[in-house]
């Protein structure tokens, strides 16, 4: 029995899966099994299919995703905190042929950026928000976000969500689904194969909306795990997020092509 | 150079924003400056240069609208006065940090807090002094009349360019409210995108064919990395004080007592050292242009040439005076004269005040 190389292995021809290019070779800082490296890849991987490479420029935001811009290989902005929709909206105005994209969190987006994205929502800003919802801050250690939901232990709520102090879950992507100025509103999720699958036509629909610019802003929540933040294994945090988390934040379509869909 | 016009300082500021070029202006309406924002919106540039206007939902969003234009390599300019410009002190501490260009002016208002609707000078340590969180400086230009308001933005944008630093314009609410002629300069065009792409290779604004990735940031979580880069925008402040102090000194020659004073007060004090000389009083204006970097150095030769005293004249409790006094490091007297919260001097309160405070106190 002949012996089997590694060279004879790696071919062109027996190449079924690669990383994207847009992807750089820095490691992710992101916990094993936490959702943001799937999102970003996806998001990546969807502006070298549309062969955009050139013509993207995207706004990092503050939180566990701060460092984005280490990881995506195209043209990034840096924001403050909650200001991402803002750099987008002034660089789409200025390059109107460039895609832009906004990558942000929870609390960066449904907190102390709140105002920033109704109005770029509002005003129908020509750009795509890709909203992660893991209902923690996890960056700072796990505190409460806008939308913990309702019992849910963080170390700012140590004894679980108690909204008659600490107030309800913002369901953010519903209250900007009303919003004339949103042409796609959607809900996803990446803790399976198909769940990716279904995330990653949805990120690209909602790309493919500014690229053939459908009059509005594209908006993606991805809801994902934080296993750290959670205090719990990967897998017990996706039992946990499609026990608890997707029945307040179902998954699916909420507006296509500026039309209510529930 | 055209027709000469008889305008607000707010609406020749924003004519003169049209002129030079800008690609953007983002902003949000206060008072005494909202002129700006309803000049350019009936102005419709949009149809004519392609420059951009926009009213965002407030002032925290117009400066980080900056942030993305500026890092993008195009021209965006904001206004606001003084409350306005206090929530904007974020955005602009991380875009001296990411080092992007972007032009501000501060059409200034009586304060603290919600204060007044009138002309003051109170700002002075928030504009100079950086005004966030962090080492920085912005360039500071004072106008002290409508032609200098129009006049004042392409040199603010020249500099903001040349240094890949935030520039500020601080007016205040008499120069952006009163009507005075002005003339304004050649309109300069647009750059097309390629000449943005060309000339500015650190914007981001789509990776390069044949290179890398563009990154502003103003984040570096490696201390040493974050020492360095404060040290590089150390330098580079230390290059625009060397270079870019712009003042100007009337009467200063033979002068045994110097005024000092910006803007408004500077047209004060010019009545009040007439009234002075007119009294057999040798007193001369020293009017800082850039009040960062500040004209140092100008001062520190009156203190040579034989100046007795300087006061520093501002509609304020005091806060320029700090940088005569570093200025003159006691060799000789400085005080201070200013009205606050809204109210300005009198040519005869001013040379009141350098008789009893100065020459016989």
């Amino acid at each position: 029995m002949s012996e089997i190389a590694l060279k004879d292995i790696i071919k062109p021809e027996n190449l079924v899966y690669q990383k994207t290019k847009l992807m750089t070779d820095k490691p992710l800082s992101y916990c094993p099994g936490c959702g943001h490296g799937t999102t970003h890849r996806l998001v990546m991987e969807i502006i070298e299919e549309l062969g955009k490479e050139h013509e993207t420029v995207g706004v990092a935001p503050v939180g566990c995703s701060v460092l984005a811009y280490e990881f995506m290989n195209v043209d990034m902005q840096e924001a403050a905190h909650g200001r991402a929709p803002a750099l987008a909206t002034a660089i789409k105005r200025l390059w109107p042929g460039n895609i832009v994209f906004t990558y942000q969190g929870d609390g960066d987006l449904a907190a102390i950026g709140t105002a920033e994205t109704i109005h770029a929502c509002n005003r129908g800003e020509k750009i795509v928000i890709i909203f992660i919802n893991n209902g923690i801050y996890g960056m700072t250690g796990g505190q409460m976000a806008p939308t913990t939901i309702e019992g849910m232990k963080t170390s700012t709520s140590p004894y679980g969500r108690d909204v008659s102090i600490m107030g309800y879950p913002l369901k953010i992507t519903e209250l900007v689904a009303q919003l004339p100025g949103t042409y796609y509103v959607t809900r996803q999720s990446v803790q399976t194969p198909s769940a990716v699958r279904k995330a990653k036509r949805a990120i690209k629909k909602a790309f493919q909306n500014q690229l053939n610019n459908a009059p509005g802003l594209s908006f993606v929540e991805v809801v994902s795990n934080c296993n750290s933040g959670w205090k719990m294994t990967p897998v017990d945090a996706n039992h946990w997020m499609e026990e608890n988390m997707f029945p307040f934040y179902p998954i699916g379509d909420i507006k296509v092509d500026g039309q209510l869909v529930k | 150079m055209g027709e000469l016009k008889l305008m607000k300082g707010n609406e020749a500021l924003a004519e003169a924003i049209i002129r030079a070029g800008t690609d953007g202006y983002f902003g949000y309406p206060i008072t005494p400056q909202s002129e700006v924002l309803e000049y350019l919106m009936a102005a419709k540039p949009w149809e004519t240069t392609g420059m951009v206007v926009l009213q965002a939902e407030s002032e925290v969003a117009s400066i980080n609208m900056l942030y993305g234009g500026g890092g993008t390599g195009k021209k965006v300019v904001t206004s606001s006065s003084s409350p306005g410009i206090s929530l904007m002190q974020e955005g602009l501490s991380y875009i001296a940090g990411a080092e992007i260009p972007i032009l501000i002016v501060n059409v200034v208002r009586g304060g603290p807090g919600l204060g007044d609707i009138q002309p003051a000078q109170s700002d002075y340590f928030q504009s100079t002094k950086g005004g966030g969180h962090g080492d920085y400086r912005l360039i500071v230009l004072a106008p002290s009349s409508v032609q200098e308001m129009a006049d004042f933005v392409p040199v603010a944008y020249d500099l903001a360019f040349k240094y890949r630093n935030p520039a500020m314009i601080l007016s205040d609410g008499a120069i952006g409210q009163m009507m005075e002629k002005v003339e304004f300069f050649e309109p300069i065009p647009r750059l097309s995108d390629e000449e943005v792409k060309k000339r500015y290779a650190w914007a981001t604004n789509g990776k390069p064919k044949n290179g890398e990735r563009r990154i502003l940031t103003s984040l570096d979580l490696d201390p040493q990395k974050m020492e360095d880069h404060n040290h590089h925008i150390q330098e580079k402040y230390r290059r625009i004080e060397e270079n870019e102090v712009r003042f100007e000194a009337l009467q200063c020659d033979d002068a045994e007592y110097v005024l000092v004073a910006y803007g408004t007060s500077s047209r004060v004090s010019l009545k009040a050292i007439k009234l002075l000389r007119e009294k057999g009083i040798k007193a001369g204006l020293l009017r800082p242009i850039t009040l960062w970097p500040f004209p140092t150095k100008k001062i520190q030769e009156l203190v040579k040439q034989g100046v007795k005293g300087f006061l520093s004249v501002e509609m304020s409790a005091g806060q320029m005076v700090e940088d005569v006094r570093l200025a003159v490091n006691g060799k000789v007297k400085v005080e201070h004269f200013g009205r606050l919260g809204g109210m300005i001097h009198s040519p005869e309160e001013v040379v009141e005040a350098l008789e009893q405070k100065i020459i016989g106190g």
